[in-house]
């Protein structure tokens, strides 16, 4: 009995490594005390009604952010352990199992669980705020897909100490993420992690295709719409589209695995190559899914900080739905060296170039929105402005790439991974700092430290050059990706261990932003005003900081583009509101009809948790109760015809008086 | 403000002259050693050039409008909070990547159908064919027409057109030997080819690109490129000092793990056709087999045919 005990527990976890040991009771230590903590102080019921079953928005936003920093902590540690490794691989630091791990779960954590919840977070905050609505289209499926991706990225973690990570790429190919080369159940925990976070992200892509065109206040017109909201759109309905893909193909790999169907292995007649074309598929428009909000968002900060209205609008908007559009013809400049032939790479080289022009000139646009602009530099507008060469040289490797005959030479090469760290950290991350740094004040009433933030700036850009420009080089001499260890004659490691202190100069720069959150909570200055940096344009702006949970008291009238600038415009020059405007701002509170909290999506989550984890040992019990679990949930859902309840007027006027109060 | 364009700019511009000082002998991808290779790398120069005609500008103008405009006291910039609109300019900020795009597109259309790898390359030397297998994780070479076997190490004529056909046993992976040409990716049940030539003699350095799980990492090989006359020496000398590679010899390789350099003087009949085939069922024809045709079938080594079992037009 207790042989077996011990025999299940020795396979169930991952033991015997020091690394592993360390953090599976740094996170044992880190649960306890977060229960001990809730329990001390009696916060239990407050977490449960005010945050787990919330559908607000704004709430769930912060939950996303949260969720987001934490895993850029461990996909930046994962990053971390691999340049130490790679510094000096004669330390034997990482084994070739472990290193093979980490890059893995760096790739899955950094896209899927750090980029998107970041990006969904923005979404969540800051898109209905701008649409001057009270809320998204569907709240209860908000929380839901919160939930989902929630418990996707935890059965994905849980791998680092129940049963082993994958690791076989971030894409994992067959056939070695098939049965055969990798047995182990790591591989299923990519599976299903990813599998039920992406039902949250599909939900949430249709969510907010569904808010834009419908919650729209009265007045603003698609072409009136904030940029950032525009991306939003783009990039949602980019979910829309490649999500799907994602799921079958996971599925057809879980279908392969579980139950030894045949659809990517060359015995009993699958195609490996099949798995790379779906992959991609969903991959190549997985990248501009997270880069477009970034695009808006830079939109957004570059015309409030140059006090000036976007340049070419309507160009924006044509290269975002462009782009969105192109991102579904270029999948397969991801193995122009699987020998599809000559024109089937030609024709893949050129739609891809096709996207550089709609990109470029969004470049061009916010040079010239800031061109005979006044320009000030809080650190949203700096990490906007460091963003733009940076993305310019990203962008420029990214179209060598494209040069299919030239990247016979790149592929799999160091070039290739200082090109997408590039613009996935140039782009990606620098924007979602820009956006966090430019919100923060919306979301929580004061501002981020500037000084200290203006230190992790500069720690940031600095150490992204130091890390990455190396790469490049090494490229060029034929480094190839995924390499745990070199020889020492190939001349590579002086700029590995470059590029690895430039690692550690951006995890420095982590370190500050942790300082600089920390410090400003502690002595924070409220600001409830609303309009915070005093150079809003969006109707964000026109409400107090935070935002009351029910967001308008009044739903607005839009008649501009920059509709809140142009009001302060108007009232600096003495004019006054047009008739809509007017009637829109002094009609009588109504009661405001609002969704009730629910706790069924957190327990329907749970429930996918419990049957994704059954599918990976492979427990039917376990699958069985987790999928009824679902169902029932479900049910409860349907049958529960109380869920939504009005604010009175006399509650409103309340809550408007202490946001006007606290403003003075 | 501090100017944070003059220090990226700096950092930029050390960084290129990092990467282009590399005619330096490491940076194999800027110092071929043969057509192909020097094709790519002229191929990454236009494209660069190209690139860096519109970069280099917009990231100066970015620095020149940022620091123009930025805001002080009695600034002599114009301020114009409602420009939003020039067809003139956005015509020509369409226009420029336009044609830069379309200059490159061209070019690149060209050379991919050049470079294209299948294409045999033309040489008054007749092309000698060498086997590529991708083991885990070991590159097993073998020479059908010397019928002597090789593992993590190969040597050919210089001057030689060499056809390498591809294959795996398990995992996807991509041969590369950066100083001769790009890469092709080896897979399981098919064979592709890949031509390169040496114009020079010397050892070149050569790696498994494509990720096959642990021990990829240690998938890196020699390539020797020696004069006609010391290549054919070696063939004799391999024949006739070194050991058989029997079947169980090739079991033993199949296993996972890593293996030392060694030489064979013979090998199963057949070899490279029975990895590559050996998924594929008596009678069946999955999506991957359509890559043999009835021709390929045959168990005959040198059948593995070019239009057959090749992978373009699909
Ligand atoms: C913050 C500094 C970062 C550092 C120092 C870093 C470092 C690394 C390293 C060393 C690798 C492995 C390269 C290899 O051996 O193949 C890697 C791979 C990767 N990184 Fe990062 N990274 C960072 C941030 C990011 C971010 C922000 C993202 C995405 C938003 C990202 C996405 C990826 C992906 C997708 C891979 C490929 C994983 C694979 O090969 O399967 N990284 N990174
Ligand atoms: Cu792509
Ligand atoms: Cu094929």
């Amino acid at each position: 009995m207790l042989e077996t005990i011990k025999e299940f527990a020795s396979e169930f976890f991952v033991t015997g490594d020091p690394l592993i040991l360390g953090a599976q009771v740094s996170i044992g230590l880190a649960m306890v005390a977060i229960v001990f903590i809730l329990t001390f102080f009696k916060k239990w019921r407050w977490l449960w009604t005010e945050w787990l079953t919330t559908v607000d928005h704004k709430k769930i936003g912060i939950m996303y952010i949260i969720c987001a920093i934490l895993m850029l902590f461990r996909g930046g540690v994962d990053a971390l352990l691999m340049r130490v490794q790679l510094a000096a691989p004669e330390l034997e630091f990482l084994n070739a199992e472990h290193y093979n791990a980490i890059f893995t779960t760096h790739g899955v954590i950094m896209i899927l669980f750090m980029a998107m919840p970041l990006m969904f977070g923005l979404f969540n905050i800051i898109v209905p705020l701008q649409l001057g609505a009270r809320d998204v289209a569907f709240p209860f499926l908000n929380s839901f897909s919160f939930w989902m991706f929630f418990a996707g990225a935890m059965l994905f973690n849980v791998s680092f100490v129940i049963g082993g990570s994958p690791d076989a790429g971030w894409l994992s190919y067959p056939p070695l993420s098939e049965i055969s080369g990798s047995p182990g159940v790591g591989q299923d925990f990519y599976i299903w992690g990813i599998q039920i976070s992406g039902m949250g992200s599909l939900a949430t892509g249709i969510n907010f295709v569904v808010t834009i065109l419908k919650m729209r206040a009265p007045g603003m017109k698609l072409m009136k719409m904030p940029m950032f909201s525009w991306s939003t759109l783009a990039s949602s309905i980019t979910i829309m589209f490649a999500f799907p893909i994602l799921t079958v193909t996971l599925f057809l790999l879980f279908l392969d695995r579980y139950l030894g169907a045949h659809f990517f292995t060359v015995d009993g007649g699958g195609n490996p190559m099949m798995y790379l074309n779906l992959i991609w598929m969903w991959g190549h428009p997985e990248v501009y899914i997270v880069v477009l909000p970034a695009f808006g968002i830079f939109s957004e900060v570059v015309a409030a900080f140059s006090k000036k209205r976007i340049f070419g609008y309507k160009s924006m908007v044509f290269a975002l739905m462009s782009i969105s559009f192109f991102s579904f013809f270029t999948w397969a400049h991801h193995f122009f060296t699987m020998g599809s032939g000559a024109n089937v790479n030609a024709f893949f080289a050129v739609t891809t170039m096709i996207i550089a022009i709609p990109t470029g000139v969004k470049v061009f646009n916010w040079l010239f929105t800031m061109y005979r602009g006044k320009l000030s530099f809080p650190t949203p507008m700096m990490w906007t402005v460091a963003f733009i060469p940076c993305f310019v040289i990203g962008g420029m490797t990214g179209v060598l790439l494209s040069v299919a005959p030239a990247d016979f030479q790149f592929h799999n090469s160091y070039f290739l991974i200082a090109h997408f760290h590039q613009v996935l950290i140039g782009g990606v991350v620098f924007g979602y700092f820009a956006g966090l740094y430019y919100w923060w004040p919306k979301m929580f009433g004061f501002k981020l430290h500037e000084g200290l933030g203006k230190w992790a700036f500069w720690l940031w850009n600095i150490g992204f050059y130091v890390c990455f420009m190396p790469q490049y080089a090494l490229g060029l001499m034929g480094m190839t990706r995924r390499f745990n260890e070199y020889n020492f004659d190939m001349g590579w490691q002086p700029l590995n261990v470059v590029s690895t202190v430039g690692g550690f100069i951006m995890g420095l720069a982590f370190l500050f932003q942790v300082w600089q959150i920390a410090h400003s909570i502690r002595f924070l200055k409220k600001d409830t005003s609303g309009d915070n940096w005093g150079q809003g344009r969006t109707l964000e702006w026109s409400i107090p900081s935070p935002a009351p949970f029910y967001n308008f008291a009044r739903i607005p009238h839009v008649v501009d583009q920059d509709d809140w600038w142009e009001k302060k415009e108007r009232h600096a020059r003495g004019e006054a509101d047009p008739a809509e405007v007017i009637a829109a701002d002094t009609a009588p509170l109504e009661p405001i009809h609002m969704p009730k909290n629910s706790g069924i999506p957190i327990i329907m989550s749970g429930f996918w948790f419990v049957a994704g984890f059954g599918f990976v040992w492979d427990w039917k019990w376990m699958i069985i109760l987790g999928l009824v679990g679902v169902v029932v949930t479900m049910l409860a859902r349907s049958f529960n015809y109380d869920d939504d309840y009005y604010v009175s007027v006399e509650e409103i006027e309340r809550i408007e008086a202490a946001a006007l109060k606290g403003a003075k | 403000m501090r100017p944070v364009f003059r220090k990226l700019s700096v950092l930029l511009i050390v960084a290129m002259i990092l990467v282009l000082s590399g005619c330096s002998d490491q940076y194999l991808v800027l110092d071929p050693k043969g057509p192909i290779a020097s094709a790519q790398k002229d191929l990454i120069l236009i494209s660069s050039l190209i690139c860096l005609i519109i970069a280099v500008p917009v990231i100066a103008m970015t620095a020149v409008i940022v620091w123009r405009y930025r805001e002080r006291p009695n600034s002599k910039a114009k301020y114009k909070p409602y420009w939003e609109h020039s067809t003139k300019l956005e015509a020509i900020w369409w226009g420029i990547p336009i044609v830069a795009i379309a200059i490159l597109a061209v070019i690149t259309v060209d050379y991919t159908h050049k470079l294209e790898p299948s294409v045999a390359i033309e040489s008054e030397q007749k092309p000698i064919e060498i086997q590529v297998t991708s083991l885990d994780w070991k590159w097993l070479f073998t020479y059908p027409d010397e019928e002597i076997a090789t593992i993590n190490y190969v040597k050919f004529p210089v001057d030689t057109p060499v056809v390498f056909k591809l294959t795996s046993d398990m995992a996807m992976n991509s041969f590369w030997i950066p100083s001769l040409g790009g890469q092709l990716y080896a897979m399981s049940g098919m064979a592709m080819t890949l031509n390169l030539l040496a114009d020079e003699e010397g050892v070149y350095y050569g790696s498994g690109a494509n990720f096959t799980g642990k021990d990829f990492a240690q998938m890196t090989f020699n390539a020797d490129v020696t004069t006609k006359e010391e290549y054919d020496r070696w063939v004799q000398e391999v024949k006739t000092t070194e050991v058989a590679l029997t079947d169980a010899g090739v079991d033993e390789l199949k296993e996972p793990g890593t293996a030392e350099v060694a030489q064979f003087s013979s090998f199963p009949e057949n070899l490279f056709y029975n990895i590559m085939t050996q998924y594929v069922e008596e009678g069946e024809t999955g999506a991957h087999a359509h890559h043999m045709t009835s021709e390929a079938s045959k168990p005959d080594d040198q059948a593995v045919d070019e239009d057959s079992s090749e992978h373009h037009n699909h």
